[in-house]
């Protein structure tokens, strides 16, 4: 009884959280826009009985995901989307690598400070966090003024709206989701390993590419899902950071929602987004369950 | 002498394979090594022993590069190998953890060496089967690290260091996570495995067994020094000092002035109203010099009555049995509460023992059992 309770709980708040909604924004997509609150149609009826029902799903229909493949916007934007995940993720990559080997080979009593230095930024609000970023890489910003100063540049750079902002803004955003799992991978590596492989033969770079790059692989795959994920469905950066050229699925979304008033194409486009990102999902279950195996 | 025996460290004209010159260690304020100098000579199979913290490791990691002397030279046939990076020293070293790659598999693993010196694809198989002939690996080269046993995993370790036919293999503890058994069949086994390979062999261990059985020399090292560098048997019948004897097995040391009575024989003044002890010495001691006599239980021999002919007798209590299974130690108390302790083979029934607690017993051994010792 009492385990049946603990197991009950959260399979409710799938239930309340995730399915319930998902099967509202599920219906949303098959209905149809209307002038009227909601701004869509139909809505059930159930003081009209089983005729009522009936004819509720008789109205439904596949009509907004078919205006999807019509409008070469959305797979544009969708295209887009992934795009700039997996170079930002790429990014992200590179610069948080680094930084993870770094914390892991740094003397164990400065590691829970850099750590908590990685975690920092969380204190503060995300919203504020990409608003500072407009201050530092405006045309008037930050950066411009010292690079003016120093004289490494004659005229302000524009990189506000531009692409380079939005994956600025991304690569800062995700950095630590990237850090961490890498983190914990290089950290749990032994270093008689790389003592090893250089006694056979190994150069300090060869021993980094064959050793410590294949054993903190699981904490590579860990961080670019973590940062892919998310990132495919952004809206706040490219809304705040990017420009008109910078086109995300998640703020199409956006506007179909709220400028448009569009809210069975909205879902719809939501829908589609969702299957999407199933795929990398399963495969970042499998990379943590193989990771799982691996440690038992 | 017979020229049969190896033993290139009494041969003045043999050349050394490994010479430490005056090697000081240090690390901050601590002092690792201590201005050692010592000559391992090729297919020895070299022991170095001692404690923990004494520096046998840092010797270890000196000679496979991964410390550089802070003072002094480190020279490998001939030549002064501290420039040396690790991966270019033809030294190859056996993990304590064994480090084997758990992304690879066991051949893969023995494998890893040889691909770094970009051996043909034909004879890299060929060596690879050897060496998983050699630790009877066969049937594993398949699996991961993860998924063969403790005993296995060292062998893979082990296989793995000899792949690139090194001219001198280090080990590190290297059967320090086995248990007791599998330990002594492993013995044999690298004893072996160092015969039919003929590499020279440095070992490090703080097991004194371990080191006697397989070991062709023993260093024993305390505080970055060493003590004492000999085969087993003259470490344990000849220890130079109180720390040797005191570190190889079991003694009873008993403090002292010693008198010389004749040639190399001394009177040792040890209790008062105990006649002296006798004991022969080939290193002189002068008259009213403090002394210590170190004999071994086995030497002792432990009887009811004063044996007639004993030169050294004592008598005493017993205090403590210790019983092994094959041999007990009983632990005997003098009337100036000294313990001697004395070491019996059990050939009879232990109900058919002739002595138990409180028996008044006599102690007895020859001149030459007892070894006299200045320090």
């Amino acid at each position: 009884m009492r385990r049946a309770v603990l197991i009950a709980i959260p399979y409710v708040w799938l239930l309340a959280l995730f399915l319930v909604p998902f099967f509202i924004v599920l219906k949303i997509s098959l209905s149809d826009t209307a002038l009227a609150i909601p701004p869509y149609t139909p809505t059930l009826d159930f003081s009209a009985g089983w005729a009522g029902i009936k004819d509720f799903f008789s109205q439904l229909d596949f009509e907004n995901y078919v205006w999807l493949t019509e409008d070469d916007l959305y797979w544009k934007a969708y295209l887009s989307s992934v795009k700039i995940a997996l170079i930002s993720t790429f990014l992200t990559l590179l610069v948080g690598y680094p930084i993870a080997y770094g914390m892991a080979r740094a003397p164990q009593e400065w590691r829970p400070t850099l750590m908590m230095l990685v975690i920092l930024p969380f204190w503060t609000s995300f919203l504020i966090r990409v608003y500072a970023w407009m201050g530092i890489l405006s045309n008037e910003g930050y950066l411009n003024q010292i690079l003016l100063w120093t004289g490494l540049i004659s005229t302000p750079l524009t990189i506000l709206n531009t692409s380079t902002a939005v994956y600025i803004g991304i690569v800062y955003t995700y950095l630590p989701f990237m850090i961490l799992p890498i983190y914990s991978a290089l950290e749990r590596l032994d270093g008689s390993l790389i003592e090893a492989a250089e006694d056979l033969g190994c150069s300090r770079l060869q021993a980094f590419w064959l050793v410590t790059i294949p054993l903190s692989k699981p904490g590579i795959i860990a961080g670019c899902f973590l940062v892919m994920i998310p990132v495919i469905g952004e809206f706040v950066i490219p809304s705040l950071l990017g420009g008109s050229g910078t086109l995300m699925i998640g703020k199409v979304l956006w506007e179909e929602f709220f400028s448009n008033r569009d809210w069975p194409v909205a879902s719809a486009v939501a829908i589609v987004l969702l299957l999407i990102l199933v795929i990398p999902i399963v495969l970042f279950q499998r990379n943590q369950q193989k990771q799982a195996e691996a440690d038992g | 002498m017979n020229s049969d025996v190896f033993e290139p460290w009494e041969d003045p004209q043999a050349k050394p394979l490994i010479q430490f010159q005056n090697v000081t260690k240090r690390f901050g304020e601590f002092t690792a090594i201590d201005n050692l100098s010592l000559d391992i000579f090729e297919r020895e199979f070299f022991a170095l022993l001692g404690p923990s913290g004494c520096g046998k490791t840092t010797m270890m990691r000196m000679l496979a590069g991964f410390e550089t002397p802070t003072e002094g030279h480190i020279l490998l046939g001939g030549q002064d190998i501290d420039p040396i990076p690790p991966n270019k020293r033809a030294v190859n070293m056996m993990f304590q953890s064994y480090a084997l790659f758990p992304h690879l598999s066991v051949w893969e693993n023995i494998a890893f060496g040889l691909r770094r010196d970009n051996m043909p694809k034909h004879d890299l198989d060929e060596r690879v089967e050897e060496m998983l002939r050699l630790t009877r690996l066969e049937q594993f080269a398949r699996r991961k690290p993860h998924q063969i046993s403790g005993g296995q995993r060292q062998r893979v370790a082990l296989a793995r260091s000899l792949a690139k036919a090194p001219k001198l293999l280090l080990l590190d503890e290297p059967l320090g996570a086995l248990d007791k058994k599998l330990r002594q069949d492993t013995q044999f086994e690298l004893m072996d495995i160092q015969e039919k390979t003929g590499t020279t062999f440095v070992i490090v261990t703080h097991d004194q067994e371990e080191a006697m059985t397989v070991a062709s020399r023993v260093a024993v090292m305390d505080q970055g020094q060493l003590m004492q560098v000999a085969t087993p048997d003259r470490i344990y019948e000849n220890p130079a000092s109180v720390y040797v004897a005191d570190f190889i097995g079991d003694v009873n040391i008993i403090e002292g002035r010693a008198a010389p009575s004749g040639e190399d024989t001394y009177q040792i003044d040890w209790a008062e109203g105990q006649a002296p002890l006798t004991a022969s010495s080939s290193t002189g001691f002068s008259n009213g010099q403090s002394c210590h006599l170190a004999i071994r239980p086995e030497k002792v021999t432990i009887s009811a009555e004063r044996p007639a002919d004993a030169v050294n007798a004592v008598q005493g209590k017993v205090h403590d049995i210790a019983y092994l299974g094959n041999l007990s130690t009983y632990h005997v108390e003098l009337q100036n509460g000294t313990i001697i302790k004395a070491q019996t083979a059990n050939t009879r029934r232990i109900s058919r023992r002739s002595f138990t607690w409180e028996d008044p017993v006599w102690l007895s051994w020859t001149a030459t059992a007892a070894v006299l010792l200045a320090h």
